[in-house]
C-alpha cells in the first residue's frame, strides 16, 4: 500500500504493507536508525517520535496510519538545544534511550519552555531508561537554554 | 623486558591463578587531587553520537544481503521433543534455512527451562522468520519441573558442591553472646532487562567470522567462539562499537551467538538472532533469588561474637554460584564465622551475573540483621557498625579502606533522623535507615593499549576494549590526555573490534577503568618518553629537563615547543606508545567500600513505600571522571530502588512459566520514581593499586540500597520487612508481625 510520510520535513512515498509499524519502516526503509526499538510493544518508550508534534511511540503506531502527517524522529532534531544539554549534563549512559528522550523533552519544552520538576517528571514517565539517567535528564531538561 | 609471573585474578569475587606476562614499567603516582584532566568533569566524548542516533549498535547494523533469525523456544519449563516437522516452515516465504533440535548444541531436544532454544529459522525478514516459526509443528511430552531451591537442596540437585567457609568456632561465638537474633530473608529473581536485547550478527567471509555482538567482553566472546566452532582465535573478529546495556548479562556469547553462526553458514548470508523482549525475559539471564538464614551473636556492647547464615541461590539449569556469604564474610569483624552456599539446579532459565552478583542479595540480608540487632540492644546502627568496624578479615592488609570516613561523611544525613520521624502522621510513617558497602572492583591483568601520536600533535588511544555505557572510553581518554598533556579534545579513542587493538579486558566486576586504565595511562608514558627523547636530541637538552604539558614540551629552563612542531619531524608517520596493566598488589586485599543513608515514607494504611532521599558515601580510590562517576553511582542507586520496590520476575509456581515476559509487568523504575540523590565519593587513590591508584564503581552504588530501604523502614515503622521486593503485601505483613508484637508486649506489660 503506498503511504505518503512526511519525515523530518521530507516527503517519501513508501510502499508499506500493511500491518509494519512506524518504527520498523523508519529503520529500514528509510535508515533513520536514531529511532530504537527495546520492546516493540509500546512500554518502554524508545521508539518515540513525533506525530504532528505529539510524542508518539512509533513501535505500536502503523505507518500506513500516519498517511500524510508529520513526523520528526531524533534526525530531524539533531540542531536542537536539548541535544547538547544532555550531552553537558551526562544524561546518556549506554544511549540506547536517549534520542527517544530527546523526542519526548522537545515536544514539552515545545509547548512548556520552563517546565516544573514535576511537569518533567509527568511528560518524560513514560520514557524508560535502564541505566537510570533520570536525575541527570531533569537536569538536562531544567538547564536546556543554557 | 618482559617478566612472567604468577598471581592471582579476580572478577565478579571469582579468583583465579594466572601466568602473567608483566611489561610495565612503575610509574610515579599522579598527586592526589584534580590534574589537568583527570579527576575533573568531563561530558562523554562519545555523546553527541549516542545522542543524536549516529551512534550504531548491534541492533542497528544491516548488511548487504542480511536474513532474520527466529528462534523456537520450549514454551515449558521441562519436556521431550517428540515429533517435530519443520517442513511447512522451509516452504514458507522468504525462508532460507532452519536449524533443527540438536542441528548445534545450543538448539535442544529436551528442553529444562521455559524459553530454551528448541530450533531457529532464517528469513528475509524477521516477520517471514516468526511467521515461518508458527508453521513448525511440534509435539512435547511435558514433564515434571523442579522448581523448590529447598526441595532441590534436599534432594541433592545442586550446580555445585556446597560451599562452606569457617573463621573461629562458631558455637562458641554464640555461647558468648549477650544476645542472639535471627532471620530469614529472602530476594527475588531480578531481570537486567538491557534496553538493547542480546543480540548479534554473524558473516562469514571464507573461513573467517565476523561476529558484531552486544557485549561486555568482546575477547571474551572471540575466544569462546573460536574455541566452541573449532576456528583459529585470528579467524573470528569481534564487533561492539556501541552497546545498549548489558549489566553483566552480556559476558559471554550466548545462543543466539552460535545459532547465527550456523544460518550464517548454511546460507552463505549475514544472519542477525535479536532477542524480541519478552525473549529476553525468558532465556537472558537473571539475577538468582537466594533464601538466607542467618543468625547474629553479640555482647552487650554490639561487638559481634558470632555469624552464621545458611544460603539458598536458586540458580536455575546452569550458571554458577555468586557469593550470597560475602558481605557476611567480609564486612565487619567477627571471630567467629560460618556459612554454608548451595546452589540449586532449577528448571528455570540459568542465572547470569548482575551488577555485584550474591553481594547485593546478602547485604539485604546481613544490613538488615544488624539493624534488628541493633535495635535489640538499643544500640544506634551507625554506632554498631562503628564497634565493629573491620582492619582485616583473612590477616591480609587491605590495599586501602576507608570505610570509617565514609560513615564520617554519613553522620550529617544520618543525623536528620529526628527532623525526618517528625514528619509521620497517622498514616505517612518517615524513617532513616543506613547500609554499609563491600565489594571487589580492584580489576586486574592483562589488558593492553597502544598511543598513536601524530604529527598534528594528537593522540589517539587504540585498544579492543568495549564501551557498555558506563563511559570507560571517556576515562582512557582522560588518563591518555593527562599523562600527554594535552587538552581532552586533543585525543580521540578507537576500540570496539578485536581486529583493531591489542587485547583488553571484560567490563564486568566494575574493572573497566581499574584494568584498563593503568594500560592506558603506561602506553601515554611510553609515547611521552619517545617524544622526549626526540625533543632533547633536536633541541639539545637533557631528557630530565624535559617534561610535557598544555601540548607543549616544555623545558624547566623555560623553554617550550609545541607538540606538533616536534612529532612534526617525523612527518606523516607517528609515535607508538605501549602500555600494560601490571599485577595488583600480592598478599593485599582489594576492595570496595561504602554507606548509604535512605529516607523513605511508608503509607501503613495501604502499604505504599516511596524513597525520598539516598545519601551515598563510596571509596574507590581515584576518580577519573567525576561526572561520569555521578552518573554510574546514581543509575545504581536508582536500579537498586527498582530491586529493592518493584522488579521481580515471577515464575508459575506449577508450570515454572515466566507470568512477567513484558516491560509493563517486570516494572523497572520509572523518572517518577526517583527520590533526591546525593552522591559522594572520597576521592583518595589507592597507594598500593597500580599507577592510577583507582578502583571500579560500577556496581558498589547498588551494593547496600536495598538494606538501607528496608532499615529506614524499620526507623519509620517498626516493621521488619524480610523479603524483597517490598510489595504492598510484604509491607501489610510486616507492619502486621510488628503490630502483633507490641500486642504481645501490652499484654505482658498489663
Amino acid at each position: 500500500m503506498v503511504t505518503e510520510l512526511v519525515v523530518n520535513g521530507r516527503r517519501y512515498e513508501l510502499d508499506v504493507e500493511v500491518g509494519r509499524s512506524l518504527a520498523e519502516v523508519l529503520r529500514e526503509d528509510l535508515s533513520l536508525t536514531g529511532t530504537k526499538i527495546a520492546c516493540f510493544e509500546g512500554h518502554c518508550g524508545a521508539c518515540t517520535v513525533q506525530v504532528d508534534g505529539i510524542p508518539t511511540m512509533s513501535c505500536i503506531t502503523l505507518a500506513h496510519t500516519v498517511d500524510g502527517r508529520e513526523v520528526t524522529t531524533i534526525e530531524g532534531l539533531r540542531e536542537h538545544p536539548l541535544v547538547n544539554a544532555f550531552v553537558r549534563a551526562d544524561a546518556v549512559q549506554c544511549g540506547f534511550c536517549t534520542p527517544a528522550q530527546i523526542v519526548s523533552a522537545a515536544a514539552l519544552v515545545e509547548a512548556n519552555a520552563h517546565p516544573s520538576d514535576e511537569e518533567i517528571r509527568h511528560a518524560m514517565a513514560g520514557n524508560l531508561c535502564r541505566c537510570g539517567t533520570y536525575p541527570k535528564i531533569e537536569e538536562a531538561i531544567r538547564t536546556w537554554q543554557d | 623486558m618482559a617478566r612472567l609471573i604468577r598471581t592471582e585474578k579476580e572478577v565478579e569475587g571469582r579468583f583465579e591463578e594466572v601466568w602473567l606476562v608483566v611489561e610495565e614499567d612503575p610509574l610515579d603516582p599522579w598527586p592526589d587531587g584534580p590534574g589537568d584532566v583527570v579527576g575533573r568533569p568531563a561530558p562523554r566524548q562519545d555523546g553527541l553520537q549516542r545522542a543524536t542516533g549516529k551512534a550504531l549498535y548491534t541492533a542497528d547494523l544491516q548488511l548487504p544481503g542480511m536474513l532474520q533469525a527466529a528462534v523456537l523456544r520450549s514454551p515449558h519449563a521441562r519436556a521431550r521433543v517428540k515429533e517435530f516437522d519443520a517442513s511447512r516452515a522451509l516452504e514458507a516465504p522468504g525462508v532460507h534455512a532452519v536449524l533443527e533440535p540438536e542441528a548445534i548444541p545450543e538448539l535442544v531436544r529436551e528442553p529444562n527451562f521455559q524459553g530454551q532454544p528448541i530450533a531457529a529459522v532464517a528469513a528475509d525478514t524477521l516477520g517471514q522468520a516468526r511467521a515461518a516459526l508458527a508453521l513448525i509443528d511440534v509435539e512435547y511430552e511435558v514433564l515434571e519441573p523442579l522448581l523448590d531451591p529447598e526441595e532441590a537442596v534436599r534432594r541433592g540437585q545442586l550446580l555445585s558442591e556446597p560451599r562452606t567457609f569457617d573463621r573461629g568456632e562458631v558455637e562458641s561465638g554464640f555461647a558468648e553472646a549477650d544476645v542472639i537474633v535471627e532471620g530469614t530473608y529472602r530476594t527475588q529473581s531480578v531481570l537486567h532487562n538491557s534496553f538493547e536485547t542480546h543480540q548479534s550478527l554473524c558473516d562469514w567471509e571464507g573461513d573467517q567470522l565476523s561476529v558484531y555482538i552486544s557485549t561486555q567482553f568482546i575477547w571474551g566472546i572471540r575466544d569462546e567462539v573460536s574455541r566452541k566452532l573449532g576456528l583459529p582465535q585470528d579467524k573470528v573478529r569481534v564487533v561492539c562499537n556501541y552497546m545498549g546495556g548489558g549489566f553483566g548479562s552480556k559476558n559471554g556469547a550466548g545462543d543466539y551467538t552460535y545459532i547465527a553462526a550456523e544460518l550464517a553458514k548454511r546460507t552463505g548470508r549475514p544472519v542477525k538472532c535479536a532477542l524480541t523482549r519478552r525473549e529476553e525475559n525468558l532465556d537472558s539471564g537473571h539475577r538468582n533469588a537466594t533464601i538466607q538464614k542467618l543468625r547474629a551473636g553479640a555482647r552487650a556492647d554490639g561487638t559481634l561474637t558470632a555469624l552464621e547464615g545458611e544460603f539458598i541461590a536458586a540458580l536455575g539449569w546452569d550458571g554458577w554460584l555468586a557469593s550470597t556469604a560475602g558481605p557476611m564474610q567480609m564486612l565487619y569483624a567477627c571471630d567467629n564465622v560460618h556459612t554454608t552456599e548451595y546452589g540449586a539446579k532449577l528448571n528455570i532459565s540459568p542465572m547470569k551475573a548482575f551488577r555485584a552478583p550474591g553481594f547485593v542479595e546478602g547485604t539485604f540480608g546481613m544490613e538488615c540483621l544488624l539493624d534488628e540487632l541493633a535495635a535489640k540492644l538499643e544500640i544506634d546502627p551507625l554506632e554498631i557498625r562503628r564497634r565493629n568496624y573491620a582492619d582485616s578479615t583473612d590477616e591480609r592488609p587491605y590495599s586501602s579502606k576507608n570505610l570509617m570516613e565514609c560513615y564520617e561523611r554519613a553522620e550529617k544525613h544520618w543525623e536528620r533522623r529526628d527532623e525526618v520521624r517528625a514528619r509521620s502522621d497517622a498514616t505517612w510513617k518517615h524513617g532513616v535507615g543506613l547500609a554499609s558497602q563491600v565489594w571487589y572492583g580492584g580489576g586486574g591483568p592483562p589488558s593492553y593499549a597502544w598511543i598513536r601520536l601524530g604529527s598534528d600533535g594528537r593522540a589517539t588511544v587504540v585498544t579492543a576494549m568495549q564501551d557498555i555505557g558506563t563511559g570507560s572510553k571517556t576515562a582512557m581518554q582522560q588518563i591518555a590526555a593527562e599523562e600527554l598533556g594535552l587538552p581532552l579534545d586533543r585525543v580521540e579513542i578507537s576500540a570496539g573490534d578485536s581486529a583493531r587493538g591489542p587485547y583488553a579486558s571484560i567490563s564486568a566486576g566494575s574493572s573497566t577503568i581499574p584494568s584498563m586504565g593503568p594500560a592506558v595511562r603506561a602506553a601515554a608514558h611510553d609515547a611521552a618518553r619517545q617524544v622526549i627523547e626526540i625533543a632533547a636530541q633536536r633541541y639539545d637538552k637533557e631528557e630530565r629537563t624535559l617534561s610535557l604539558k598544555g601540548g607543549e614540551v616544555v623545558c624547566s629552563d623555560g623553554g617550550s615547543w609545541p607538540l606538533e612542531e616536534v612529532v612534526g619531524l617525523l612527518e606523516d608517520a607517528q609515535i607508538l606508545g605501549k602500555g600494560a596493566r601490571g599485577p595488583n598488589p600480592t598478599g593485599m586485599q582489594v576492595l570496595t567500600f561504602g554507606a548509604q543513608v535512605a529516607e523513605v515514607a511508608v503509607d501503613v494504611e495501604t502499604g505504599e513505600v516511596r524513597v525520598e532521599r539516598v545519601a551515598a558515601i563510596h571509596d574507590v580510590g581515584r576518580v577519573i571522571n567525576p561526572l561520569g562517576a555521578s552518573s554510574q553511582g546514581e543509575g545504581g542507586i536508582i536500579q537498586g530502588i527498582g530491586h529493592t520496590l518493584s522488579e521481580e520476575r515471577l515464575h508459575d509456581p506449577e508450570t515454572g512459566r515466566v507470568l512477567t515476559q513484558t516491560l509493563d509487568a517486570y516494572r523497572v523504575p520509572t523518572i517518577a520514581d526517583v527520590p533526591e540523590i546525593v552522591f559522594e565519593l572520597l576521592d583518595v587513590p589507592d597507594r598500593h593499586l597500580t599507577n592510577l591508584g583507582s578502583k571500579g564503581l560500577g556496581e558498589p552504588p547498588i551494593v547496600p540500597i536495598a538494606a538501607a530501604i528496608a532499615n529506614a523502614i524499620r526507623d519509620a515503622t517498626g516493621a521488619d520487612v524480610r523479603s524483597l521486593p517490598i510489595t504492598r503485601e510484604e509491607m501489610l505483613r510486616a507492619l502486621e508481625e510488628a503490630a502483633q508484637r507490641q500486642r504481645d508486649r501490652d499484654k505482658v506489660t498489663a
